[in-house]
């Protein structure tokens, strides 16, 4: 158990046919599956944003034309966010990890499972048809709103199916995790000594039951409008297309929950980790994670102050929003805290991590400027918007997906990947986001719209730093998959507990996991972040240590 | 939480594990019938939102509908919630035969409000009143009444679909039933949670009837 299982039978080698692969039920090797998927997207996606930056370096014409690049911002966010960031890290670190961290043979549901991930497929092939097969490209914006949507000649209705196929395939995952989080923890692991990434797993499950389903059926309704014309988002029928906004951002706005809440809970493994401390206010964090999920229902209106609305209903919702932060904070505050006085170690998920913190408080501040009503009615639809959402959801979940890939990797495929690289990995991906969204928030404040293909030559400057930035991050993410690609297949083998960390995944599980993940089913006793004491002797009495301690 | 389902857990060296854990199917199907509530929650919302803004015209449009045929479809989807509910306990008491009866009265009824919704969406359509790109009754209606048949068809028609859908499932465990394979006696969880989707189909029902129908 305690040495690297490379030789041995583990869930990589244990058939190695492709039909063990299409066929197979387990968790583990569907994770894998996402992951490669995922990353093809993700690499897709930052493509086009890549050429978007090439296109604004000047004024007028650059490289793509007007109707190209109403199409590539539209399919850089359905990419991106419809395939990357909302399944992103539950359907890969939480299908892989969620099971072993609670001490399971699988989820409780396999079959399903591997239905989500081949709903997934099928979403991702109709959202991306019309790139290669199609006569024209959606160019509705990410958000598809009607009456645009309803009207516009380019094709929306595969992309539309796409996204209803999606959001079915999150839905099952979501039932999954929260019945296997309910039925399959080993004995002796109770809720609250349950690792801190299964929480935000179990918020993020509940989001995707609850909301998903909303968008679902504003889908179906804006597909019959086009097919056969029911009329209720048409303005000449009698629909109201604010309704349709009301609908669209009662599922969307959880949706970044969805994305943010198993970044968060990752973030807290991976500072218990490198740290080496119990992790502060470990219980606040769980129920931080909750209130989060549950409070992001009652904020999503703040999309929507412009959209003409009732001012009582706008204030209730700045008010919601500005609550909503009050338990982020908690959490920033909290990580914090638990590297006060801890013996850190700048291993490279933690250095993710610490980039994180900086980027992520940047977009968290700057979504409070846009939560407050007069300051929005300046900001709403500029580049401060596009900025706000750059820092949190890149910075925020896409950085944390990047340091669980670093942090699991080992445990993943039993090999190590160069540290050296991957610490240049880190610092590029730093300079590079900051150079590339930073000058978002000055162009936004100054006024400069959002999905714009022209622009005013002041911000032009912007612009060129913008995309300056944009070539070291992409250098940056190639760097990070060269590195693995390369790790993948050398001869450095991981070690077992690679990080000497505490929660089940590293101490009971073989490096890679065999098929049924444990040779026995782990009986648990303590908290997960049980790590030796090393507050000093006068001891801190804010320290709450879970279970016994070793 | 009660942790008194059955829950065999094989922790040995073996590559195929038995794990049944009938609650946590259960579980897995109200997780399900949640998202349906909330599918049809949407769709309830919207209704909502326009019945303020059009209330005469929703008015107007209620008296068009056929109270008759809506209400013989509530009593029949009741009576199949009842037997449902009796074909699971006849299973559960080992009486393969009435359960298979009373599963197939189930069926029936479904059959049964599906006849009478084709002839209330049949007459609808002779009268031109069904939404359209082009042509049709419906487009010369005020505005208001247009929304409420728009939501008529939406909402009905995805209820009907699940109606479907429920007697193809129930079908499945009928036939599974007979064989004795995946329903039996000692396992009915499938059962049960092909009942409970039933169950939801109806309660459906049960608000659409007074929405659309009752309240003029």
């Amino acid at each position: 158990m305690s040495t690297n299982s490379i030789g041995t039978v583990n869930y990589l080698n244990v058939d190695k046919s492709i039909w063990s692969w299409i066929y197979t039920t387990d968790h583990k090797r569907i994770a894998l599956m996402y992951l490669a998927a995922m990353m093809m997207f993700f690499l897709v996606g930052a493509g086009l944003g890549f050429i978007m930056r090439l296109e604004l370096m000047t004024p007028g014409k650059t490289v793509i034309d007007a109707q190209t690049y109403n199409s590539f911002f539209t399919l850089h966010g359905v990419i991106m966010i419809f395939l990357f960031i909302i399944p992103g890290i539950p359907a890969v670190f939480g299908n892989f990890f969620l099971p072993i961290q609670i001490g399971a043979e699988d989820v409780s549901f396999p079959r399903l499972n591997l239905l989500s991930f081949y709903l997934y497929v099928i979403g991702a092939c109709l959202a991306l048809y019309s790139i290669f097969f199609g006569k024209t490209i959606i160019d509705t914006g990410w958000t598809f709103y009607v009456p645009y949507s309803l009207t516009t000649g380019s094709d929306v209705m595969l992309p539309l199916i796409a996204a209803f196929v999606l959001g079915f395939s999150s839905i099952l995952t979501g039932l999954n995790f929260v019945t296997t989080i309910h039925r399959m923890r080993a004995p002796g692991m109770d809720f609250f000594k349950m690792p801190l990434f299964c929480w935000g797993l179990y918020a993020t499950a509940w989001i995707q039951v609850i909301a998903t389903p909303i968008i679902g059926i504003t889908i179906v309704l804006v597909l019959l409008e086009r097919t056969v014309g029911i009329g209720v988002f048409d303005p000449a029928k009698g629909g109201d297309p604010v309704l349709f906004q009301h609908m669209f951002w009662i599922y969307s706005h959880p949706a970044v929950y969805i994305m943010i809440l198993p970044a968060m809970g990752l973030v807290s493994d991976i500072i218990a980790t490198f740290a080496r401390r119990q992790i502060f206010g470990y219980s606040v964090m769980a129920i931080t994670s909750m209130s989060i999920a549950l409070i992001g229902y009652f904020v999503y209106a703040h999309h929507m102050f412009t959209s003409g609305m009732d001012d009582t209903a706008k204030i209730i919702f700045s008010f919601f929003t500005f609550l909503v932060g009050i338990p982020t904070g908690v959490k920033i505050f909290n990580w914090v805290a638990t590297m006060y006085k801890g013996s850190i170690d700048l291993k490279t998920p933690m250095l993710f991590v610490l980039a994180f913190i900086f980027i992520f408080s940047i977009g968290g501040l700057t979504g409070l400027v846009l939560g407050a009503l007069q300051t929005d009615i300046h900001l709403h639809d500029t580049y401060f918007v596009v900025a706000h959402f750059h820092y949190v959801m890149f910075g925020g979940t896409v950085f944390i997906f990047f340091a669980g890939l670093h942090y699991w990797f080992p445990k993943m495929f039993g090999k190590m990947y160069n540290e050296k690289v991957s610490k240049v990995v880190v610092a590029l991906m730093f300079v590079g986001f900051n150079t590339l969204y930073f000058p978002m928030f000055l162009m936004g404040y100054m006024g400069m719209p959002r999905r714009y293909y022209e622009s005013l030559p002041e911000y032009t400057t912007y612009h060129q730093v913008s995309a300056v930035g944009s070539w070291i991050l992409i250098l940056g993410i190639l760097l990070m998959v060269g590195n693995f690609l390369v790790a993948l297949n050398g001869k450095r083998m991981a070690k077992q507990n690679e990080w000497d960390s505490m929660t089940l995944e590293w101490t009971n599980a073989a490096t890679p996991p065999v098929t049924l993940n444990f040779d026995k089913i782990p009986t648990v006793t303590a908290g997960p972040y049980n790590y030796p004491d090393y507050s000093d002797s006068e001891g801190n009495p804010s320290l709450e240590i879970l279970g016994e301690k070793h | 939480m009660s942790h008194t389902a059955e829950h065999s857990h094989d922790a040995s060296h073996a590559e195929v594990h038995v794990h049944r854990d009938d609650f946590g199917s259960k579980l897995g199907m109200w997780l399900f019938l949640f998202t349906e509530v909330i599918l049809f929650g949407g769709l309830f919302l919207l209704y909502f939102s326009y019945r303020v803004k059009y209330s005469h015209d929703f008015h107007e449009g209620a008296m068009e509908l056929d109270l008759v045929k809506g209400t013989m479809n509530t009593a029949i989807l009741l009576t199949s919630s009842l037997t449902m509910a009796l074909s699971i306990l006849f299973l559960t008491k080992g009486n393969k035969k009435w359960s298979l009866i009373h599963l197939a009265v189930t069926i029936l009824c479904g059959f049964g409000f599906l006849i009478n919704k084709y002839f209330e969406y049949g007459h609808k359509i002779e009268l031109g009143i069904y939404p359209s790109k082009t042509s049709g009754e419906l487009m010369n209606m005020p505005e208001g009444q247009q929304v409420f048949f728009g939501l008529y068809w939406a909402m009905t028609g995805l209820h009907s679909f699940h109606v479907i859908v429920g007697m193809i499932l129930l079908s499945y465990f009928g036939v599974q039933i007979i064989k004795q394979t995946k329903v039996t006696q000692e396992n009915y969880a499938r059962l049960e949670n092909g009942g409970l989707y039933w169950h939801l189909v109806d309660l459906i029902w049960i608000f659409l009837f007074p929405l659309f129908y009752l309240l003029h």
